[in-house]
């Protein structure tokens, strides 16, 4: 815990985030191309699905970093709120952006992914309602950051919302469980999967290399608001002068 | 009538990456141009 206050200092932050952001970039991109040219070239098609299984290398990718996005949302506004840390604030206002891009991704290669396996574009069952909820919500955050901005807020409202917002994940996590859904069930977990390994390797270059990529676009929106915020601070100073 | 997958996998696979290298770029743009503009204040 005392790392990550010493990592709350905004200069401290970066000292480590300029040299980490194209790092984290250019190996998180190489790891998703490699990933994604092995699924579409080197693993055979699935025996139901044929080749539209391809899409679980760009579907499961996204769908993590829909849910995990939000969970480190919260994490931030949660630190936020009990420790005050600007950083805090700063990191949850970053992250939304990218998190409603990829849980919007995942809305569309499900749906993609569904209309030849499914026979369906859509269908308003729970997996699929709640992760469109989540995206709401994702819109809904990124409204209430502007309009607290816009009064002058201290960022306790958009933070609150964060972490109140966290009641989806279990329900999306369990919705292919608690209801009959045409979602399959949980095919991939901790202690293993169902998938054959033949098929499933690529996953977990795309699963690293979108979550790299996703962690480097978020340092640099954080870098974009904090050097907005003392570009504005300076420009206070010397208006006050 | 079976539906041939492999224009769906192309499809999701160019949305996906049409979407990131936007996302991707307008992030990288938003954090030069506020980076730029600390270092226009210092200097005025």
């Amino acid at each position: 815990m005392p790392a990550v206050h010493a990592l709350a200092n905004p200069a401290r932050f970066l000292r480590l985030a300029r040299p980490l952001t194209p790092v984290l970039f250019w190996l998180g991109l190489a790891l998703a191309v490699f990933g994604g040219w092995a699924g579409l070239t080197q693993t055979p098609p699935d025996y139901l699905q044929g080749d539209a299984v391809r899409i679980i290398y760009l579907h499961v990718p996204t769908a993590w970093l829909g849910m995990g996005g939000w969970t480190g949302l919260a994490i931030a506004s949660l630190a936020y709120l009990v420790w005050r840390h600007p950083l805090a604030r700063v990191a949850a206002q970053a992250i939304a952006m990218p998190g409603a891009v990829f849980a919007g991704l995942c809305l569309v290669t499900g749906s993609i992914w569904g209309r030849p396996t499914w026979g369906t574009w859509w269908q308003w069952d729970g997996r699929l309602t709640s992760m469109l909820l989540l995206f709401f919500v994702y819109l809904a955050y990124m409204a209430l950051v502007r309009a607290d901005n816009d009064r002058g807020g201290d960022g306790r409202i958009p933070a609150i919302f964060g972490i109140a917002g966290t009641v989806l994940l279990p329900i999306i996590r369990y919705s292919v469980v608690w209801w009959n859904t045409l979602h399959q069930g949980q095919s991939i977990g901790l202690t293993g999967s169902t998938i054959a390994m033949s098929i499933l390797w690529p996953l977990f270059y795309t699963l690293a290399g979108f979550t790299l990529v996703f962690a480097a676009i978020v340092l640099m929106r954080m870098r974009a608001l904090l050097a907005a915020a003392k570009a504005e601070a300076r420009m206070r100073r010397k208006a006050a002068a | 009538m079976k539906l041939d997958p492999w224009p769906f996998v192309i499809a999701a696979y160019a949305i996906v990456a049409v979407a990131v290298a936007v996302l991707s770029l307008l992030s990288w743009r938003a954090m030069r141009r506020a980076e730029c503009a600390v270092e226009e204040s210092r200097r005025a």
